[in-house]
């Protein structure tokens, strides 16, 4: 209710000024009505990013935000500040639309003529018009304060993490004994001690936890005292910077003799006290960070705040159905409250907007709004006041944005560089310094800053084309490149009764609906027009009443729900997990198990779950054994069943038994089983009847079944035989056998699908095991598929090592459970193909068994009707999934995107790393449907079509050779290093395993771990400068340029890091300089290097930390570990490490320049 | 005017055409649902929780994909029937479409019961197009093939 408290907040100026005029008197913050104003401008908030920048400089004190990221959002955003300098440009490209597609500016080679364009003086009829248009976008930039910024924002690592932890457990405590009590008397609105009632639409930000040291004094202040402890009785609301601020605001409203006191405060200590709110913001973010589970999963207030959740919780529980805030607020209103806002006082409220662009900065412009104000509901006197405040915001309305989105068709400089056409046949220096980011999509800045994390969703072409038939012309997909459930930092959690959907298409509220006025916002997919709930218009993070607009639904393109009931098909289940582990001869010749079992021991208490967490084991050679694992047995009880032609469960309540209670028998059992099989003699395995029994034993709950298995299934349903040929490996003519043997894994997969079971398959096989037909049973139940060829635990060490870390991550990662995942588009659009694991239940429903957060998936989309009378696309993404701590949660992620009608503007916003992952997938559909030559054939079609398309539509140059848009100029080098993958490669020995295994990589893993497979980075580490680095807490990171992979980029005086995804390769020349090898390698010199060695020593040499760190800090955004070789330049190691060189020529496929002349001949045909 | 063997084949083929142009019309239903049902304002939650409509509906999916061998078959059948009749000219219109068939179940998927579609796949945009173009083709095909079994069997009846 007290939308001005807010509102100062965000900007300092209106703050001090308005809060001298209400000080002390109560009225104002009563009169909902105001919201009206509000809520008729559109969401996005434009609040974000300016604190950002200021907070980061004000807060060192507190907090170090990760250089790394910070730097990227800020340069991020300095490039938004940068385009809305620019907005006249758009401007005038709006006016004069011909503008970009007129070849004269393009004409010119050189770059110069890109850098004046845009400076060619703007239409002088359109002078004013801009100027207005630059003013209403400087507000945003001029002003200080905002919280959603900060909600954005990566945390900082969680230095302050056990102080902040205190603190959070603390408060509830502390807070809950005199919430109700004092409250009520000394503020008569009753809303505020009414906060059980707020709890229901608690926010369970995960930044929410608790407030900050630099905040506590305020809340300390004696007068203030009830509404801390309502607040945090409310538990799940709250984020520190609200904490911080309302009091001070509040406190004059309501204490008649705090008011003083705290007016003082805040108008001398105004800026302190903001940037302490936003220290709060990011100390607590960063406390969540360590409080997350080890598996580095970052959400989940379950797991970081439990206090919080369980407030959450009660409070939602306890409400029940009745809305107590909005009750009060009606006993408050006294019926005053008109329900319906009159119109015309919005039409009012948005001439007037249009009149004064300006008036964030003046009030006085503001004559006409309350004016108007008065007259439509005049029993409000007080609420006039704020109703300035509202103007005073620099918030852009629904006036702005559409002028804002009007200028979009315009080319801004990002775009002038992405379309500058590059002949591939004469430029040999492609790669960027640093690795490619995602394009920005060219939107006004306000929903750039909202708009959901490229690493998160991706779309290949950053601008829509607006119909099929443009889309044609581009020869281009377009696709959507999703990692839904990845770890997020920074995550906002909400809990609601009603979670507030578009009535027609069932569209989640997102930042990127249009709110019409108070009660009603129009659907960004379908366009219908919905009604705002009651319970929407509270806002639970700033508390007030009236402003959906604010609430974090709107304000963040990705949230997560706590859903209730109607989101469940049943009770949520526990955490389940059983595993079917493979104990034949060769297994144990393998020597898996012991590694295994380990592992396991060690992170049993770091499986995800909660007290209900289930687990259970089943081993099988040619018979299936069972273990009886009952809580007070002596020791495990193990059943074997030997009739594998029908499976039938020995013990129906003893086989998976609750981890908690039977801890001991589970670690007794652990221990046991490497011994227990090390004599077996069995070679057969009956991996069909020990999935029939899994899959038996799990139907009843669902959850995880994790497969290790190391032979071809020979026994029972499901048995295969060997379809390889080894002397066909290298045939350059069609693989065979990409596809299953049989379909029993895809039916029983389909079965588990139904039950909610995902089986994630381990492959520890030296011989071939037939992935192909055994994959099946990932694929479509949502597993993940892990191989390691030729596993040996004395003879691979590699290999052991990779699976160790390979195991602890799988184990304590997070999953999600019985989850279904729907994705829906703006009208006109539709979804062609999924790619990835899973099972399509409806043409945009995916039944998800299991989530993992390591798994992405990808869209193929077609337009099939014009999208001509919308400039915006939007995509949502809605995961629906029972955590394991049985909560059914949804999370929402919501991606927008510009539409546009040119085809210079589709090339521009393409987005080479995601349409190379998206031709990758549809390359591997096409090898198993069709043939492995078919697909490589229309990869190679992709680049011939993509350059001449470019250059019969675009590009006006009469020049020969191979022109590309600069945004594309990658294309080439990604296609061929796809054409080179294993999944891929015809000529060069593949064992088919391997092969059928690329596959399933490019399938399901997330962009850049993709990226870095198919094109590795490739840094030179011996001559690193500190030039450009980053600097992360106390580490220098330096940052390397990246090198092309090829030889000649590669010298013998010099050692070179090559990071292929899974794995780096540390490459040391011959002749490289000794103080490198002595300072990093830790060796004498170059003869003195093992041959295989695969760690780097821990020195006390500058050069070693600068090596180490950047290795860290390339690992640390991958989920899992990446082991390190040492090559030398005379070992046989020596190949794999230049296999990775795409461009040069191999035995069997073609070099770089060979490929451009191959593409320039098909082209010419 | 006698009634031949041949006649008997037209009736034959007419009375099983018209059960084939049910199939047909079921198979489009069909695809047509699978290809709509997102467009259905149902509740996310509906599509989990199967009602008594939705299981209808997946019911009658499933018959209508099963419903592709028995059309096969009784498409085979009364080839054979032209075939022993000495109807060349009517076998040779009805060949393309036998010949058709015969591709189609050879190239099915994996699968190890009979059935055309696989569950997994169906869903992709490019596979229920075709699927649905498949069907309207067949149902023209056997309208016009009924009209021409009514026009041979009174033919037969009266030119013998």
């Amino acid at each position: 209710m007290s939308a001005p408290g807010y509102t100062n907040l965000n900007s300092s100026v209106s703050y001090s000024q308005n809060s001298t005029p209400n000080g002390g008197a109560a009225p104002p913050y009563q009169n909902g009505p105001t919201q009206a104003y509000q809520s008729m401008n559109p969401p996005p908030g434009c609040y974000g990013a300016p604190p950002q920048q200021q907070s980061y400089p004000t807060t060192p004190a507190h907090s170090t935000p990760a250089p790394g990221k910070a730097s990227i959002t800020k340069s991020a955003h300095s490039a938004n500040y940068y385009q809305s300098n620019h907005q006249p440009q758009q401007q005038q490209h709006h006016h004069i639309p011909q503008h970009h597609v007129a070849p004269s500016p393009y004409n010119v080679p050189s770059s110069q003529s890109y850098a004046t364009h845009p400076s060619s003086g703007p239409p002088p009829s359109n002078a004013q018009y801009n100027q207005q248009q630059q003013q209403q976008q400087q507000p945003p930039y001029a002003t200080p304060g905002s919280y959603y910024g900060q909600q954005l924002y990566y945390p900082p690592p969680g230095q302050h993490s056990s102080q902040q932890q205190q603190q959070q457990q603390q408060q509830p405590t502390l807070v809950t004994a005199p919430a109700s009590g004092p409250g009520a008397p000394l503020y008569p609105i009753v809303s505020y001690p009414s906060a059980p009632g707020s709890s229901q639409y608690g926010t369970l930000s995960s930044t929410q936890s608790t407030s900050t040291p630099g905040v506590m004094p305020t809340q300390m202040g004696a007068p203030l005292h009830q509404y801390n402890t309502s607040r945090p009785a409310s538990t799940t609301a709250v984020q520190p910077g609200y904490n911080a601020a309302p009091p001070s605001q509040l406190a004059p409203t309501v204490n008649g003799q705090g008011s003083t006191a705290h007016q003082h405060y805040d108008q001398s200590h105004q800026a302190s006290l903001s940037y302490n709110s936003y220290g709060g913001v990011t100390h607590s973010s960063g406390s969540t960070e360590t409080d997350r589970p080890p598996s580095g999963t970052p959400s989940t207030s379950v797991h970081s705040s439990p206090g919080h959740q369980q407030g959450g919780d009660t409070s939602s529980s306890s409400t029940g159905s009745a809305s107590p805030v909005p009750n009060s607020y009606d006993s408050l209103e006294g019926g005053n409250f008109p329900d319906s806002m009159p119109s015309s006082n919005d039409m009012t409220n948005q001439a007037a907007s249009y009149g004064s662009y300006g008036y964030s900065s003046m009030q006085p412009a503001y004559h006409q709004g309350p004016a108007s104000h008065a007259d439509s509901s005049p029993s409000h006197d007080p609420y006039g006041q704020s109703s300035y405040q509202q103007y005073s915001q620099p918030f852009p309305n629904l006036s702005q944005l559409s002028a804002a989105l009007g200028g979009l068709s315009g080319v801004p400089e990002l775009e002038v560089e992405a379309l500058r056409p590059v002949n591939l046949l004469q430029e040999r220096n492609l790669l960027p310094p640093r690795p490619l980011e995602a394009p920005e999509p060219n939107l006004s800045p306000e929903l750039k800053k909202v708009n959901c994390s490229p690493q998160t969703f991706r779309c290949t072409l950053s601008s829509i084309p607006q119909t099929q038939a443009l889309l044609n012309k581009a020869r281009l997909p377009l696709g959507l490149l999703l990692h839904p459930f990845r770890d997020l930092q920074q995550l906002p959690v909400i809990t609601s009764n009603t979670i507030v959907r578009c009535r027609s298409c069932r569209t989640y509220i997102n930042p990127f609906v249009t709110f019409l006025d108070q009660r009603r916002w129009k659907c960004n997919l379908c366009y219908r027009v919905n009604d705002v709930p009651d319970e929407f218009m509270y806002n639970p993070v700033t508390r007030l009443y009236g402003e959906p607009h604010r609430r974090p639904e709107v304000q963040n393109a990705t949230v997560e729900f706590i859903a209730s009931s109607d989101y469940m098909l049943r009770p949520p289940q526990p955490a389940a997990y059983l595993f079917v582990l493979d104990v034949s001869h060769n297994a144990v010749e393998a020597g898996y198990l012991k590694y295994f079992c380990d592992s396991l021991m060690e992170n049993l208490d770091r499986l995800p779950g909660d007290s209900r967490t289930r687990v259970g084991f089943l081993t099988f050679d040619n018979t299936i054994h069972f273990y009886n694992l009952q809580e007070g047995l002596s020791q495990p009880q193990m059943l074997v069943v030997s009739d594998i032609d029908d499976v039938f469960i020995p013990s129906h309540d003893s086989l998976m038994v609750n981890l908690k209670e039977s801890k001991e028998l589970v670690k007794d059992l652990l221990t046991s089983l490497p011994a227990m099989f090390s004599q077996s003699r069995e070679t057969h395995s009956a991996l069909g009847p020990a999935l029939q029994a899994a899959f038996k034993l799990m139907s009843p709950t669902g959850g995880r079944v994790s497969v290790f298995q190391t032979q071809l299934p020979t026994l029972g349903a499901g048995a295969l035989q060997s379809r390889e040929d080894p002397n066909q490996r290298s045939s350059s003519k069609g693989v065979q056998h990409l596809g299953p043997a049989t379909d029993f894994y895809k039916k029983l997969a389909l079965d588990c699908s139904g039950q909610q079971i995902g089986v994630d398959l381990f492959l520890l096989s030296s011989q071939y095991a037939d992935l192909a037909s055994i994959s099946c049973i990932s694929k479509y139940s949502a597993g993940s598929i892990f191989y390691y060829p030729s596993f040996h635990y004395i003879h691979n060490p590699a290999q052991l090592e990779k699976f160790q870390k390979d195991l602890e991550r799988y184990l304590t990662r997070k999953i999600g459970f019985e989850a279904v995942m729907r994705i829906r588009c703006t009208k006109g659009l539709s979804i062609h193909t999924f790619h990835g694991n899973f099972f399509v239940r409806s043409t945009d429903l995916l039944s998800l068994a299991n989530v993992n957060p390591d798994s992405a998936f990808a869209v193929q989309m077609s337009i099939e009707d014009s999208l001509a009378d919308s400039s915006l696309a939007c995509f949502q993404a809605a995961l629906l999934y029972t955590s394991s701590k049985g909560k059914r949660r949804i999370r929402v992620h919501t991606l927008c995107l510009p539409v546009v009608n040119q085809l210079s503007d589709v090339y521009a916003g393409a987005d080479v790393q995601a349409v190379t992952c998206l031709l990758a997938n549809m390359a591997i559909d096409r090898s198993i449907t069709s043939s492995l030559s078919d697909a490589r054939d229309a990869l190679v079609n992709a680049v011939v079509d993509l350059v001449s398309a470019y250059k019969s539509n675009v590009s006006n140059l009469l020049q020969s050779g191979l022109v590309v848009p600069a945004a594309m100029r990658l294309f080439p080098v990604f296609i061929l290093a796809l054409l080179k993958q294993k999944a891929l490669r015809t000529g060069t020995s593949t064992r088919l395993d391997e092969r059928v295994f690329a596959m399933c990589e490019f399938k399901t893993q997330p962009l850049q771990q993709l990226m870095r497979m198919v094109h590795p980075d490739l840094y030179r580490l011996d001559n690193m400068s500190d030039q450009g680095a980053l600097h992360l807490n106390d580490t220098v990171v330096p940052q390397p340029h990246l090198l092309h992979l090829s030889a000649e980029r590669v010298s013998r005086d010099g050692a070179f890091l090559m990071d292929c995804g899974t794995v780096f390769y540390l490459w040391v020349g011959k002749c490289c300089n000794e103080m490198f090898i002595r300072d990093v390698l830790g060796y004498p010199n170059y003869a003195s290097i093992p041959p295989n060695m695969s760690h780097i020593p821990e020195l006390e040499t500058t050069l070693s930390e600068r090596v180490r760190a950047l290795l860290d800090w390339l690992q640390d955004n991958r989920a899992f570990c990446s082991t390190i070789h040492v090559v030398k330049d005379d070992t046989s190691a020596k190949a794999t490490f230049f296999q990775h060189m795409v461009e040069d020529r191999s035995e069997s496929a073609s070099s770089y320049h060979e490929f451009l002349q191959h593409v320039q001949q098909q082209m010419s045909k | 005017m006698a009634f031949t063997f041949a006649a008997f084949c037209y009736m034959l083929a007419l009375l099983l055409t018209a059960a084939l142009i049910f199939f047909a019309i079921w198979h489009i239903i069909a695809f047509d649902e699978l290809k709509t049902d997102y467009k259905n304002p149902i509740d996310q939650c509906n599509t989990l929780n199967p009602t008594v409509e939705k299981v209808k509906k997946i019911k009658r999916v499933k018959i209508a994909l099963k419903l592709v061998l028995p059309e096969y078959l009784i498409h085979f059948f009364f080839c054979v029937m032209f075939f022993c009749a000495a109807e060349w000219l009517t076998l040779c219109l009805n060949l393309p479409l036998l010949a058709y068939h015969v591709w189609r179940y050879m190239s099915r998927p994996v699968m190890s019961c009979p059935g055309l579609y696989d569950p997994t796949t169906i869903m992709n945009a490019d596979i229920l197009a075709f699927c649905q173009k498949e069907g309207w083709c067949k149902l023209a095909f056997y309208l016009l093939s009924f009209f021409y079994y009514l026009y041979g069997m009174i033919y037969v009846l009266v030119s013998s």
